[in-house]
């Protein structure tokens, strides 16, 4: 009997090591990883137009993942023009019209001054496994950091990317790259995060290049230029008061 | 001679009366469909050069491949240097400036906050400027419902349907959504001076008109449009000069600087057949023209032939007698086409007389296709007119004339198979 058994015991260790580690447990310390109670950012976005290259300044306060309100500071053209998020709902205040439009619909597909990020891709949930189950594809080597790949497949039918495919540090569990997906299996979006900081004790990108496929140019780079996390916001910086202040 | 014969034409009916009546009725729809084809045709040309793509239209070339889609981000720049140009170098045509735009239409409530919205589709055009031709080729002053034209920045006019789906009215201010050439959102505030129709279904649905340099500053296009249009001082789309026009200009960039002119911001110019998508339906309407005169002028001459071949037979005995008496078969044959001749001069002279009163009607009354047109996207108006041309005068005479000839000339080649010593025969049978 134990003739027969042996075999397979000797295995079962080997094939615990080739499983390697979970893809989701992997997906929740990039969330415990990248997400403060407070954050402040300054940031800065350089788009690289199909035909000119703009730099667009803000300054954001977020509170979770729910709340969250930018000023933006530069160009004169943009400058206080102000965008606030509370739940599902996002507003854009525009000071030349001194009107507050709520963005839904078709427009949350418009890029955000023009950008190549989109206004639904600030309304996605950012908490990654609120959204998607995770698989471990393989292994990596991003601008010399040891990465897990990771599939990600989407829980819900109504999110803006059907599946991702992310490159997660793996020390340091900070995404430095991803590929966004539509359903029909199209690439829409790539991300690269081209340089991480430390954060008190947290990685996030610090220069991230993002590119929207379907789009001329080359694509938008975030500097996030200063950010401090964990500090208390009033209330009414989150208010749609705020807005028309 | 010829008053003989016209007095057995108007004594025997039978005759006349048919053959008559059978030219009448082709002429009159010859010249009617022709003046009809023409005027529906030239409409949709008047249309789409006002509205749409000007006889000739400047854009960048990437614009150009995309037209379809109004890509403003690959608008023209710099248009005064290029206006100044095309002024200078091709002086028949009028030179204006044009953005068509998209984007929504935002009513505010007491509080500022959204009380209605609907897409529209824009265009922006020099309507301020004293010189500017843009107020005889929008014509927005003629289609005004309520309200007055725009008479100063900040104002715009909008469709009137579109008034009133949004319960909005002259006075109002609204708030047009809208995308910045690089992309961004823009806002901008426009008080309505008035609400249009135009009576084209394609324009009436969610149509704004501004000024060109509010839409300049509302979608962050300094000195820049989508497109330049050029139209022929006399307003008719002339297509051989327009693509004489044309080739000089794309020619004359490409001379200057080959690589620069292949560039996608590198202005290119189009025909409006080729830059409205018109161009199969223009060939297809010339072609169906063609087709009209030849199935008419066929389709007569089978009928005449077949009114000759009977009034042969019923004239058998005439024309035995004739010969009997020693007229030559190539007189009789003669006189037999000159009574052709007459019959389709009197049925094409009625028919063209009758077809161009109703042509003119038509032209002055028009027909409301308005009901039928509902989902059209093609630049025609509700009311289509015929059009008479020098050509709607010209055309069911000829055909008339030559179908009346043909069928008598087919029939009565039965003279010449009469043999003379059988006529006595014949005729006492």
């Amino acid at each position: 009997m134990t003739r027969y058994y042996l075999p397979v015991l000797l295995l079962l260790p080997l094939q615990a090591v080739s499983q390697g580690p979970d893809g989701d447990d992997i997906l929740r310390k990039v969330d415990q990883n990248m997400f403060a109670e407070t954050k402040v950012v300054e940031s800065r976005m350089v788009i690289h137009g199909r035909r000119e290259t703009r730099t667009v300044e803000s300054k954001s306060w977020q509170r979770g993942t729910d709340e969250s309100y930018t000023e933006f500071t530069a160009p004169a053209r943009e400058k206080g023009t102000k965008m606030l998020k509370q739940n599902d709902m996002l507003w854009e205040y525009s000071p030349s019209t001194d009107r507050t439009i709520m963005i839904s619909g078709h427009l949350l597909r418009q890029s955000v001054m023009g950008s190549d990020l989109s206004y639904e891709d600030m309304m996605d949930d950012p908490h990654l496994p609120n959204m998607y189950t995770a698989a471990v594809a393989s292994e990596d080597t991003v601008r010399g950091r040891r990465c897990w790949v990771l599939n990600l497949a989407a829980k819900k039918p109504d999110i803006a990317y059907d599946h991702r495919t992310v490159w997660v540090d793996k020390e340091r569990f900070v995404l430095l790259k991803e590929d966004l997906y539509a359903r029909s299996g199209k690439l829409l979006k790539t991300v690269d995060v081209r340089e991480v900081m430390r954060v008190k004790n947290r990685w996030l990108g610090k220069s991230v290049l993002y590119k929207d496929v379907l789009k001329e140019g080359e694509g938008t780079e975030f500097f996030s230029d200063n950010v401090t996390i964990d500090v208390p916001i009033p209330d009414y910086l989150l208010s749609k008061a705020s807005l028309r202040r | 001679m010829i008053r003989f014969l016209m007095k057995g034409l108007l004594r025997d009916r039978s005759r006349s009366l048919f053959p008559i009546l059978t030219v009448f009725a082709g002429v009159l729809l010859t010249v009617l469909l022709q003046a009809w084809m023409h005027g529906v045709m030239s409409s949709v040309i008047q249309s789409t050069a006002h509205y749409l793509t000007g006889h000739v239209r400047v854009t960048t070339r990437s614009y150009a491949n995309e037209a379809d889609q109004v890509p403003n981000d690959l608008a023209l720049l710099g248009i005064d240097t290029l206006i100044a140009g095309l002024r200078r170098d091709y002086p028949d045509l009028l030179w204006t400036p044009r953005t068509r735009f998209g984007g929504l239409l935002d009513v505010p409530d007491a509080q500022r906050e959204t009380r209605a919205q609907a897409p529209v589709t824009g265009i922006a055009a020099d309507l301020l400027s004293p010189a500017s031709p843009e107020g005889r080729y929008l014509d927005v002053g003629r289609a005004i419902v309520r309200g007055r034209m725009l008479r100063a920045r900040g104002e715009i006019v909008i469709g009137d349907e579109l008034a009133a789906k949004l319960r909005i009215g002259p006075g109002d201010t609204v708030t047009l959504m809208s995308s910045t050439m690089y992309g961004s959102m823009s806002l901008t505030n426009f008080v309505v001076a008035g609400t249009v129709r135009f009576g084209i279904v394609a324009m009436d649905k969610g149509t704004v008109i501004a000024d060109i340099s509010d839409i300049q500053q509302s979608l962050d296009m300094a000195n820049g449009s989508g497109e330049i249009l050029g139209l022929f001082a006399d307003d008719i789309y002339h297509e051989e000069r327009a693509t004489a026009v044309t080739a000089a200009f794309n020619g004359g960039l490409r001379a200057a600087d080959a690589r620069a002119a292949e560039g996608e911001f590198a202005p290119v110019m189009g025909t409006l057949r080729t830059t409205s998508g018109l161009s199969d339906y223009m060939d297809t309407v010339s072609f169906y023209s063609v087709v009209l005169i030849v199935i008419f002028t066929v389709a007569m001459s089978i009928v005449l032939w077949n009114a000759g071949l009977t009034g042969s037979l019923r004239r058998y005995g005439e024309f035995g007698v004739r010969l009997a008496v020693g007229e030559a078969k190539s007189h009789v044959y003669g006189t037999l086409l000159a009574e052709s001749v007459m019959i389709g001069l009197a049925g094409s002279l009625l028919g063209t007389a009758v077809g161009l009163g109703l042509a003119y009607y038509t032209q002055r009354h028009g027909l409301d296709i308005g009901s039928v047109m509902n989902e059209a996207t093609m630049m025609i108006p509700n009311v289509v007119r015929a059009e008479v041309t020098p050509v709607t005068y010209a055309i069911g005479f000829l055909p008339g004339l030559l179908a009346t000839l043909l069928g008598s000339a087919i029939s009565g080649l039965g003279i010449y198979r009469r043999q003379t010593s059988e006529l006595f025969k014949e005729l006492g049978t």
